[in-house]
C-alpha cells in the first residue's frame, strides 16, 4: 500500500499586501484553484479599521502564463493522440512508439524553454520577471528528469546501450561546452587560448573523444617537440571501445576489449609518458575513471549525475540497469559531501536511478506546484504497464487521481477548461462525475459560449447537465423579460414546469396588452408545441386569433370551442375566451351551431356557479355582471338563430 | 502538397477578417485582424504576412503588428475600408478602431457604449454588417441597430411600439429570440438570422416588422450565421446549428432552395455506428458491393474497427456465404475475390440445375 507521509518540506509563505498581519486576523475559505482571504475583527470586540478588500490568492500563477499555454494545448494534443492510439490498436503497442511519444512531450517543453529564453535575449529592457527566470529553470529540471525517465523506465535500455543513452542525457544538459569550443575555434589561435584544456578535459569527460582528437591534434602540430605523446594519446582515444548495439559484438566481448584498452591506458600512465604535461596526465587520469581526478574536475562536472556516467563510462561501461542504484548513492554521497541535504531535484534523480517510479512521482507532485508533469508522466508510464495498480484511499488507481487533479486545476482557468474535458473523458471510474459537477459552474456570459458548453455535454450525453444549462439561460432571459428566448431555451431543455410558466407569461402579457408581443415565435412552435398543455393552449389560442384575422370563423370557432371542452384552457382564461367568442355570435351569419352554443352555455354556467362557490359573498364586479349578462343574451340569439337555420329547410 | 503555417498565440481567436485592398490594386492583401475571446483579457491584434528581408522568420508566418485591449468577447469584426474597422463586444458595445501602418499604432475613433442592453445590464452585441458609412448591429436582446460613422447617437432602431391605456409605451425589441448574423441585402435592407431557425428580412430606415420571414418548416435548428452571394444579391446562404448549409432565393418562396450537409452533426458518429451495426447484405446484393460499403462506412466512423473486428463483416453477409468463407479470409479484398467467386459458381449451378428442373418452374436468375 502506498501511503503518503507528512509532508517534510517547508511549506512556501505568501505575504498579503495591506493586511497588517500582526495586528489583524484573517479569515479565508477554500476555492477549486484559489483562495479567498479577508480582514476581519474577533467576535465581539471593538471595531477597527478593516481592510474592506477580498483578496484572491491564486496557487497556480504557471497556467496564466501565455508561453506556457502552448505546453498545455500542445500536451493535450499528445495526451489525447496516445488514449486514441491505444483504445484503437488492436495488437500489442510497442516500446518505440512510447519512446517517441515521450520524445513529443519532451520536445514540447524544450519548444517552450526557447522561447522563454529567447525573450530573455531578445529584448532590451527583460521583459521577463524574477518568476519567468524560476520558470526556465523549473522547466530544465522537469525535462532533465522526463528524459531520464525515458530512458530508464520508459526505453528500458539493457546494459551497453543503457551508458550510451546516459550519455545523450548529460551531453544534452550541458551543452555549455559547446559555446565554448565555438569561441575557442573562431579565436587566432585556437591552441594558445586560455581555456583549450578545459574544452579538452570537458569533451573527454563528456565522451565526446572526436572532438576532443580533433583539438589535440591542432596542439600537436604547435609542438612538434611533444609529437610523440600527442601521437600515443591521439592513439588511445581511438582505440576506446564503443558498445554498438546493432552492431555483432556481444556484451562480453565488448567487455574483454575495453578491459584490454583499460589496462594500456594504465600502463602508458605508469610508464610516465605524459608526465611532460600535466593536463595530458589529467586527460589519462581520466581516461583510467580515476575517482580523485574526477572529483578534481568539479567545476566542469558542475553535478553529482555528471559524475556518475563519466565515471560509469570510463569503468564499467557496460553496468546493468539494476546495479545502478548503488553507484549512484555513492557518486552522490562524493560529490556533495559538503552540502547537509540534498536538494529536490537530486533525491528525485536518485530515485529513478533506484528504478523507485513511485518515489518519483512522489517527490516531484511535493516538489512542483503544478500537477503538469506528473499526471502526463503516470499516465504515460501506465500505458507502458509499469504502474502496478495501487488502489488509493481516496481515488481509483494512481493515474486517474493525478489526471483528476490536473484537470480540476485547469477547469478553474477561465479558457482552458476546454482541455479539461478531454482529460476527464479518459478517467473511467471518476471522469465523469467530475465533469458533470464541474461544466454547471463554468461561466456562461454569452449565448455563444452556452452553446459550447451544450454541445458538450450533449455529445457526452449528460443530459441532466444539458437541462440544467437551458434552464439556467431559460432563467437569464427571463429576468431580462426576454420572453422568446425562454421559451426556446425551455424547450430546448425539454423542461415542461418552465415552459408552462412562460406561456402564462405570455398570457398575462396579452392580457395587460390586448395583443401578442411575439406572435410569430409562437406561430412557429411545431411540434414543440406539445412539450407543456399551457404552451399547447397558447399555440392553439395564437392559431385561433390568425384563423380570426383571415376570417375563416368557423374553424376559429370550432378550435374556440374545443379548446374549453377539452380543458386545455386554464379556468382563468375562460372568462376571455368567452369574450373573444362574443364577436362571433354577434355576427349576422350564423357561426356556432346549435349544439355548439349549448356547450358555451354550459362552459357560461360553470364558470359562473364556480365562481360564486368560491366568493358567495362578495359582490361580483359590475363589468363582470354585465359582462356575463352580454353573453347570456348574445348566446340566447345565437341559439335561437341556429335552431331556425338548422330546421329550416332550403327551398330550392 | 499544399502549405500551410501554423503558429500559437496563446490565446482562443474568435475573428480574423483581412484587411481590404483598393480595388485597383492587384495586390493580394497582406494585413489582417484577429479577436480574442473567453480570455481574462481580451484583445484586438493586427497581422502581417509580409516577409522582410534579413528576419529570420519563417516565410508565411505572420508577424504580429500591434494589439489593443478590448472590454468584453470580441463577438464580430468588420473592416469598413483600409484602415478602420468595427468590433462588436459582449459587453454590448459596437467601437471603431483605425490602424495606422505608418506608426502601427491602433486608436479608439468611436465607442457607442450601450448599442445592446436588457433593464438590467447589458446584452452581448452579436454581430456586426458594414457599408460604409453605415452600420448595422445585432444582439442577444433582440434589437437591430443603424449607426453611421460620424454620428454620436443611434441612427435608428427597429422595434415594436406598443400602446397601452392611452400612453405609449416602447419595447424595442426587433426579434423575440436572439439574433445571430446580419448581412446587407440592397440598400436598405437588412436580413437577419436567429436562434429559432428564422431568416428575417428588414427595412432599416423604417418600419418595425420583417418585410419577409422565411425558415425551414418543422425544424427549429438555430441559425448561425449569413451571407449573400457577391454577386446575385438575391441568393443567400445560412449555416445552422447541425452543420447544414441551406442556399435561399428571397425572392421566391419561403423554404430554402437546397440544403447541404457540411460539417457533421453532434450525434453523426452515433448515427454512423447504429447504421453499420444494422447494415446486412441485401439478397439483391452482391459481396463486391456490400463489402466496399461497408468498409467505406468503417472508415468514415473508425478506420481501424474493421480490422479489430473482421467477424462482424462475415456475420453481416449473407450467412449461406459466410459459413464458407469462414477462417478462409482475411481481409476485405480476399472477401471479395473469393467472395464473388462463390457466387459465380452459384450462379453457374442455378443455371445447370434448371435443366433438371421441372418445366413449369421458373428458373431463378
Amino acid at each position: 500500500m502506498w501511503e503518503i507521509e507528512e509532508l517534510d518540506v517547508e511549506p512556501i509563505t505568501t505575504v498579503i499586501p495591506w493586511v497588517n498581519s500582526s495586528k489583524s486576523r484573517l479569515g479565508f475559505e477554500w476555492g477549486p484553484g484559489d483562495m479567498l482571504f479577508y480582514e476581519t475583527v474577533k467576535g465581539g470586540g471593538p471595531k477597527g479599521k478593516v481592510c474592506p478588500l477580498i483578496h484572491v490568492v491564486r496557487k497556480d500563477e504557471e497556467m496564466y502564463s501565455p508561453i506556457l499555454r502552448k505546453l498545455f494545448n500542445e500536451s493535450h494534443h499528445i495526451f489525447v493522440g496516445l488514449q486514441r492510439s491505444q483504445e484503437e490498436s488492436a495488437s500489442k503497442p510497442k516500446t518505440h512508439q512510447f519512446v517517441s511519444i515521450s520524445k513529443n512531450y519532451r520536445s514540447v517543453i524544450r519548444a517552450c524553454i526557447e522561447e522563454l529564453q529567447h525573450i530573455a535575449v531578445s529584448s532590451a529592457v527583460s521583459a521577463l520577471t524574477a518568476q519567468d527566470y524560476n520558470q526556465i529553470s523549473i522547466l530544465l529540471a522537469v525535462e532533465l528528469i522526463w528524459n531520464l525517465c525515458e530512458i530508464l523506465f520508459i526505453e528500458a535500455a539493457p546494459a551497453g546501450t543503457l551508458l550510451l543513452h546516459l550519455l545523450d542525457w548529460v551531453q544534452v544538459h550541458n551543452a555549455g561546452v559547446d559555446d565554448e569550443a565555438q569561441e575557442l575555434l573562431h579565436s587566432e589561435d585556437p591552441a594558445q587560448h586560455p581555456k583549450f584544456w578545459d574544452v579538452v578535459i570537458c569533451y573527454v569527460l563528456q565522451g565526446r573523444i572526436q572532438e576532443a582528437r580533433q583539438l589535440l591534434a591542432k596542439q600537436a602540430t604547435q609542438k612538434p617537440a611533444a609529437s610523440s605523446m600527442f601521437k600515443t594519446m591521439d592513439g588511445l582515444l581511438k582505440k576506446m571501445p564503443v558498445f554498438n548495439p546493432s552492431g555483432n559484438q556481444t556484451l562480453t566481448e565488448f567487455e574483454l576489449k575495453w578491459g584490454h584498452w583499460h589496462e594500456e591506458c594504465n600502463r602508458h600512465l605508469e610508464d610516465s609518458s605524459f608526465a611532460s604535461n600535466s593536463n595530458m596526465e589529467t586527460v589519462c587520469k581520466i581516461l583510467l575513471g580515476d575517482k580523485d581526478t574526477l572529483l578534481s574536475q568539479k567545476k566542469h562536472l558542475t553535478n553529482w549525475y555528471h559524475f556518475l556516467v563519466t565515471q560509469l563510462l570510463y569503468t564499467h561501461p557496460a553496468v546493468k540497469p539494476q546495479d545502478l542504484q548503488y553507484y549512484a548513492q555513492e557518486c552522490m554521497d562524493m560529490f556533495l559531501k559538503n552540502q547537509i541535504e540534498p536538494e529536490p531535484l537530486d533525491s528525485i534523480l536518485l530515485a529513478a536511478f533506484k528504478f523507485d517510479i513511485l518515489q518519483v512521482i512522489k517527490d516531484c507532485s511535493i516538489a512542483l506546484n503544478n500537477w503538469w508533469f506528473v499526471a502526463h508522466l503516470t499516465d504515460l508510464l501506465d500505458h507502458c504497464r509499469l504502474l502496478q495498480s495501487h488502489n488509493l484511499h481516496f481515488g481509483s488507481n494512481l493515474r486517474e487521481f493525478l489526471l483528476l487533479e490536473y484537470a480540476s486545476g485547469l477547469f478553474t482557468h477561465h479558457s482552458l477548461w476546454q482541455l479539461a474535458v478531454d482529460y476527464f473523458d479518459y478517467c473511467p471510474e471518476f471522469g465523469k462525475a467530475y465533469l458533470e459537477l464541474h461544466i454547471e459552474r463554468v461561466s456562461l456570459d454569452t449565448e455563444r459560449k452556452a452553446l459550447k458548453v451544450l454541445r458538450i455535454c450533449e455529445q457526452r450525453q449528460m443530459t441532466e447537465q444539458v437541462r440544467s444549462i437551458c434552464k439556467i439561460m431559460a432563467k437569464k432571459s427571463l429576468h431580462n423579460n426576454r420572453l422568446g428566448s425562454a421559451l426556446s431555451w425551455s424547450i430546448r431543455a425539454k423542461d415542461a414546469g418552465f415552459a408552462t410558466l412562460i406561456s402564462d407569461r405570455f398570457l398575462e402579457d396579452y392580457c395587460s396588452r390586448g395583443s401578442f408581443s411575439d406572435l410569430e415565435l409562437i406561430d412557429n412552435l411545431g411540434t414543440s408545441m406539445l412539450l407543456s398543455d399551457r404552451l399547447t393552449f397558447l399555440g392553439k389560442y395564437c392559431e385561433f386569433h390568425r384563423l380570426y384575422g383571415e376570417k375563416r370563423f368557423t374553424e376559429a370557432a370550432k378550435l374556440l370551442l374545443s379548446l374549453m371542452t377539452a380543458r386545455l384552457a386554464p379556468r382563468s382564461f375562460w372568462m376571455t375566451l368567452l369574450t373573444d367568442a362574443l364577436p362571433l355570435l354577434e355576427q349576422k351569419k350564423v357561426i356556432f351551431s346549435a349544439e355548439q352554443t349549448y356547450e358555451l352555455m354550459q362552459c357560461l354556467e360553470e364558470l359562473t356557479s364556480s365562481d360564486q362557490n368560491e366568493h358567495p359573498s362578495e359582490q361580483e364586479d359590475d363589468i363582470e355582471i354585465t359582462k356575463v349578462e352580454l353573453l347570456r343574451l348574445a348566446l340566447a340569439r345565437n341559439l335561437a338563430s341556429a335552431i331556425v337555420q338548422e330546421g329550416s329547410v332550403n327551398a330550392f | 502538397m499544399e502549405l500551410f503555417n501554423a503558429k500559437f498565440v496563446s490565446h482562443k481567436i474568435s475573428r480574423t477578417r483581412w484587411s481590404p485592398v483598393s480595388s485597383t490594386s492587384l495586390q493580394s492583401p497582406e494585413i489582417f485582424a484577429t479577436g480574442s475571446w473567453d480570455n481574462e483579457h481580451n484583445k484586438i491584434s493586427i497581422w502581417s504576412i509580409k516577409t522582410n528581408v534579413g528576419d529570420d522568420h519563417f516565410e508565411g508566418d505572420p508577424q504580429l503588428l500591434c494589439e489593443y485591449k478590448h472590454d468584453g468577447d470580441v463577438m464580430d469584426l468588420q473592416f469598413l475600408d483600409q484602415e478602420k474597422f468595427a468590433v462588436a463586444s459582449s459587453t454590448g458595445s459596437l467601437t471603431i478602431y483605425r490602424f495606422q501602418p505608418s506608426s502601427q499604432k491602433i486608436t479608439v475613433i468611436h465607442q457607442w457604449d450601450r448599442a445592446h442592453y436588457y433593464s438590467y445590464g447589458n446584452a452581448p452585441c452579436t454581430s456586426v454588417a458594414c457599408r460604409t458609412p453605415e452600420i448595422v448591429t445585432v444582439g442577444e436582446d433582440g434589437r437591430i441597430n443603424l449607426f453611421r460613422m460620424d454620428h454620436k447617437g443611434i441612427e435608428y432602431t427597429i422595434g415594436k411600439k406598443f400602446l397601452v391605456d392611452m400612453a405609449l409605451f416602447c419595447d424595442y425589441n426587433a426579434d423575440s429570440s436572439t439574433i445571430h448574423a446580419v448581412t446587407f441585402l440592397r440598400t436598405d435592407e437588412v436580413l437577419t438570422v436567429n436562434s429559432i431557425g428564422q431568416l428575417k428580412m428588414w427595412d432599416i430606415r423604417q418600419g418595425n416588422k420583417p418585410s419577409q420571414i422565411l425558415s425551414i418548416t418543422g425544424d427549429r435548428v438555430p441559425l448561425h450565421c449569413v451571407d449573400r452571394h457577391p454577386n446575385q444579391q438575391h441568393i443567400v446562404a445560412t449555416g445552422g446549428q447541425e452543420g447544414m448549409l441551406c442556399i435561399w432565393d428571397v425572392r421566391q418562396g419561403t423554404v430554402p432552395c437546397s440544403l447541404l450537409e457540411a460539417h457533421s452533426a453532434e450525434n453523426y458518429e452515433t448515427e454512423l455506428e447504429d447504421k453499420l451495426r444494422s447494415m446486412v447484405q441485401l439478397p439483391s446484393q452482391t459481396i463486391r458491393d456490400f463489402a466496399y460499403e461497408y468498409r467505406a462506412l468503417c472508415l468514415k466512423w473508425r478506420p481501424l474497427w474493421l480490422k479489430k473486428r473482421w467477424s462482424a463483416v462475415l456475420n453481416a453477409c449473407n450467412p449461406r456465404l459466410a459459413g464458407s468463407l469462414r477462417g478462409v479470409v482475411g481481409s476485405v479484398e480476399d472477401l471479395v475475390r473469393v467472395g464473388s467467386q462463390v457466387e459465380r459458381d452459384w450462379g453457374n449451378s442455378r443455371r445447370t440445375g434448371t435443366k433438371f428442373r421441372p418445366v413449369h418452374e421458373k428458373p431463378s436468375p
